[in-house]
């Protein structure tokens, strides 16, 4: 291929990627934003009528809270299932990796989007947050424990068992020896798992009511949905604070580990 | 400080795999030990059953006074130094030596200093605020030592010492080791699969084979005196010179070659009966053009350069080949006719099983 | 205290099993017990108001008769393999393979901004990435009319499909360029500079060297994607299914029948089929990696 062609594929791509993103970066500092993407007149008035907003700022917070929740629950559970499951023969241990293999990848929030509905109204966990909490947590534990295991199948036995030899009971391995070699393996599942729950929209969409529960991928939503003309300052503004963590987490993550496969992915 | 005895010990792994067989074995205290074998012998199974990392299916293994056959390993008072050193990537040197200590609830500023001293002795001062990934392979190795002996272990269990050094290293390692172990005094176990590893170092070495135990001695009494065939291909940097004879009445006949009285000479006894046999004398132990009751004629094949001396190859009448090592200068040019003698105390004739007829 | 455990950690069966129970657990409420649910409920015809909602009656295979009979669903199914060839197996995998391509010989600096907004569009939250969709789409004076001087043309209401295509190809296309890239980097290089001191071109080297060493990648990358777009939910952010059903993929019309129609059993029964395809898929991806093994 010629350098011609390589620079026109390049340029042809950065346009075809960036130009449905520059109105992020413009209309929220536009005093009167539209749909198209113009030179902004730098205001930051979008952001103090955002804050005046009774459902934009509970939003996040329900967002976080959702988040955090989740990444707690994801990374604790899939980290103990994954160690024992890496370095004990439970008995069923195959089928049980085999099953949550297949599951993580056939039941889908989607696809299982009604019985999930069902499930929750029949637990009286509907408009409940720690309900959706409960059923993202299930959602990305297979997967989880899948990408875990790798980190803990990669890591040598010998640590543990020299620390064995010293006397350290199972629990100060795992204190002392085995969390501190995986972080990085939590570390990723934690951000993935955030990522993941930050930019939920279907769970919480089916399975919260009260508008101060929504968390913001739904209240973003229904900002740009319900009838009328759409607030575009406040949609901006609620666009570009919503997206800032991810952002900065992209970021974090690519300055530190660099943006690339490990574990997980078997190919 | 203790001996290490082991009574009939056994380990069969799921799917009747037998790793140990039935093995006795005792290690004096503070002897240095070597568990010498091909890969696949049971010497790292045998290793990390005393470490108790592996549980015993049969026998019981008993250090100083203490049997410890169902002990967990921390309970056993050994200390371990794993192929690949095991030391901790996220903790500094310091807190790699001193982690038996806070095991052992030791405060930290007590733990601290009695690292430092340990890492002192094996100089590793100016590097223990370093992480293990900054060290050198050889560092490493001496961090590893240094947290093995912080605990004060009975028996230290050294598991390949030697594998994960480069040659030089190594070589180096070996003198450290073996002047390590005599200051210390601590009984210590060492699995290596190099035998030039275990001769150099051990006190008394263990050659193994499919679990149990082939020969047990003293480097020198296994280098000269290999007690079975198994032994003898093992142990040497070259390969021991082995050809089919028969013994008929004491004689020894090898091919058509005069019959030598191989009672007079002291290599068979007077009542090791008739058969067949395997003659077996080291190229070291071979002499070139000198006349002796038993020699090979034939013509020099190959010659290597081993440096101070050369490892010549001749090819005999009756198609065998027989080398033997030479003094540099000294060696004969291929093509050219040879006798090869071996030196008479050392030759060794081992039965149709495999076992040396004088033992 | 005895051994009662050979394992690394001297953790023993037991202390693992309750290490791994709270997960399982979780698993089977969230996971497999919908999954077994949909099958019970898509042989009712239970609703979400009225009397079925209080005494729903089994009606046995009905649901899956009316599917078959349902136009609406046979349109949706066909959309929805639109969907997948169209944005996943053709248009991530050919644009993440050429984008891992090219960028590798591009400067450091341009690599990194290419990498990325692709990551950035497929890590942003999904219903931020549709409304700038909505707005670049607009016929309201949307960006793309304002570039290609279409005054008016509103592309989600006159060519909801190719919209959604397009989103998506663009959204997930970071997937396959990550997977391309990490497989393009274990191709040897020594095999791609003797393919050109042979003379091979571009597209030599290609059919010759790389492929051989990437088609097990390929293969991967196209059953997973095509799994995820499957059950991509974006669309509904989009367009809602319309105009008139003409973007009404899957999962979106589960959700228009069964949540908002109320037809939770009809509903189950397509949730049902879209769990089967969904299993077919991941059966031939798990056997690929045993294969791999």
């Amino acid at each position: 291929m010629g350098r011609l062609a390589i620079t026109a594929f390049v340029a042809a791509a950065i346009a075809f990627w960036a130009l449905p993103m520059l109105w992020l970066v413009t209309a929220p500092f536009n005093s009167h934003p539209g749909l198209d993407v113009s030179w902004p007149d730098w205001t930051l008035e979008n952001f103090r009528k955002l804050s005046e907003n009774p459902y934009a700022f509970s939003s996040l917070k329900n967002s976080v809270y959702l988040a955090v929740g989740t990444m707690l629950g994801v990374t604790v559970m899939a980290a103990l299932a994954a160690y024992s499951l890496s370095r004990v023969r439970i008995p069923g241990r195959n089928t049980i990796l085999y099953g949550l293999l297949l599951l993580s990848s056939i039941v889908t929030g989607t696809a299982a989007m009604v019985p999930i509905f069902q499930l929750m109204f029949a637990l009286n966990l509907v408009d409940d947050r720690s309900g959706v909490i409960l059923v993202l947590t299930g959602g990305l534990l297979p997967a989880a424990i899948f990408i875990l295991k790798d980190f803990m199948d990669a890591t040598p036995k010998s640590y543990e068992e020299s620390a064995r030899v010293f006397g350290a009971t199972p629990l100060q391995v795992l204190r002392h020896v085995v969390l501190p070699i995986v972080r990085p393996g939590l570390a990723t599942i934690a951000v993935w798992a955030l990522v993941n729950v930050w930019s939920d929209f279907l769970t919480s969409y089916i399975l919260l009511r009260d508008p101060t529960k929504l968390p913001a991928g739904v209240v973003m939503y229904t900002f740009y949905s319900e009838g009328g003309q759409a607030n575009l300052p406040l949609i901006s503004a609620f666009s570009l604070v919503y997206a800032l963590p991810v952002v900065a987490l992209y970021l974090f993550v690519n300055r530190r580990y660099g943006f690339r496969f490990h574990g997980g992915i078997k190919s | 400080m203790a001996s290490i005895r082991i009574d009939g010990l056994s380990k069969v792994y799921p799917g009747d795999v037998t790793a140990i067989d039935g093995l006795e074995l005792t290690v004096a205290d503070g002897s240095f030990f070597a568990l010498l074998g091909p890969s696949g012998c049971g010497k790292t199974t045998l290793l990390r059953t005393i470490a108790g990392l592996e549980e015993a299916t049969d026998g019981a293994i008993h250090i100083g006074d203490r049997d410890v056959t169902r002990l967990t390993p921390g309970d056993r008072n050994v200390a371990m130094v794993f192929q690949d050193y095991a030391l901790f990537p996220h903790m500094s040197v310091t807190d790699n030596i001193a982690y038996p200590l806070r095991i052992k609830k030791v405060g930290r500023t007590e733990r601290v200093a009695k690292a430092a001293e340990t890492g002192e002795g094996l100089g590793l001062s100016a590097l223990m605020d370093r992480r293990p990934g900054e060290l050198s392979g050889g560092q490493q190795q001496r961090v590893a030592l240094a947290r093995a002996m912080a605990c004060q272990p009975d028996v230290f269990l050294l598991d390949e010492p030697l594998s994960n050094l480069d040659a030089r290293l190594r070589l180096e390692a070996r003198t450290f080791l073996k002047r390590l172990q005599r200051d210390l005094d601590v009984t210590t176990v060492f699995v290596t699969h190099d035998q030039s590893e275990a001769l150099a170092m051990a006190d008394q070495i263990a050659v193994m084979e499919a679990g149990r135990i082939r020969q047990l001695g003293t480097p020198s009494e296994i280098f000269r005196r290999p007690a079975n065939t198994f032994v003898a291909n093992f142990i040497g940097s070259t390969p021991m010179n082995m050809l089919p004879g028969e013994l008929v009445g004491g004689k020894l006949r090898v091919g058509d070659r005069e019959p030598v009285d191989a009672v007079a000479a002291g290599w068979v006894g007077a009542d090791s009966g008739d058969g067949a046999v395997t003659v077996a004398f080291r190229p070291e132990y071979a002499r070139v053009d000198e006349a002796g009751s038993l020699t090979f004629e034939g013509e020099v094949e190959t010659s290597e350069n081993l440096g101070a001396s050369v490892l010549i190859t001749a090819r005999t009448h009756d198609d065998h080949r027989v080398q033997a090592v030479v003094p540099e200068g000294a060696e004969p040019e291929p093509g050219a006719a040879v006798r090869v003698t071996p030196v008479p105390g050392r030759v060794l004739v081992y039965d149709e099983d495999g076992e040396l007829l004088v033992p | 205290m005895t051994v009662t455990s050979v394992d690394a950690a001297g953790l023993g069966r037991r202390r693992a099993m309750g290490l791994v129970t709270p997960a399982l657990l979780l698993v089977t409420a969230f996971l497999v017990v919908p999954a077994v649910w949909t099958v019970y409920l898509g042989m009712t015809d239970y609703r979400l108001t009225g009397i079925q909602a209080a005494n729903p009656q089994f009606v046995g295979l009905d649901n899956y008769r009316a599917a078959l009979a349902d136009p609406d669903f046979r349109n949706s199914l066909w959309l929805t393999l639109l969907f997948v060839l169209g944005s996943a197996v053709v248009g991530q995998t050919v644009a993440g393979f050429a984008l891992a391509w090219t960028l590798r010989g591009v400067p450091r600096l341009v690599r990194g901004v290419v990498e990325t907004l692709v990551l950035l569009a497929w890590i942003l939250p999904s219903s931020i990435v549709a409304f700038l969709w909505v707005a670049y789409l607009s016929g309201d004076g949307g960006t793309l009319n304002a570039l290609l001087h279409t005054t008016g043309t509103d592309w989600l209401l006159e060519h909801p499909m190719a919209s959604i295509i397009v989103f998506n190809t663009w959204r997930g296309t970071a997937f396959s360029m990550l997977l391309f890239s990490a497989a393009l980097g274990a191709v040897p290089p020594s095999q791609l500079e003797s393919a050109r001191l042979a003379g091979a071109g571009t597209f030599a080297q290609l059919r010759d060297v790389v492929l051989p060493h990437i088609r097990g990648h390929v293969l991967t990358n196209t059953l997973l994607i095509s799994l995820w777009t499957f059950n991509d939910f974006s669309p509904y952010l989009l367009t809602a299914g319309g105009p008139n059903h003409a973007s009404e993929t899957l999962p979106v019309f589960i959700y228009n029948k069964a949540l908002y129609g109320g037809q939770l059993g009809y509903g189950s029964a397509i949730s049902f089929i879209m769990l089967v395809i969904n299993l077919v898929i991941a059966l031939f991806y798990v056997r690929l990696l045993r294969e791999r093994r």
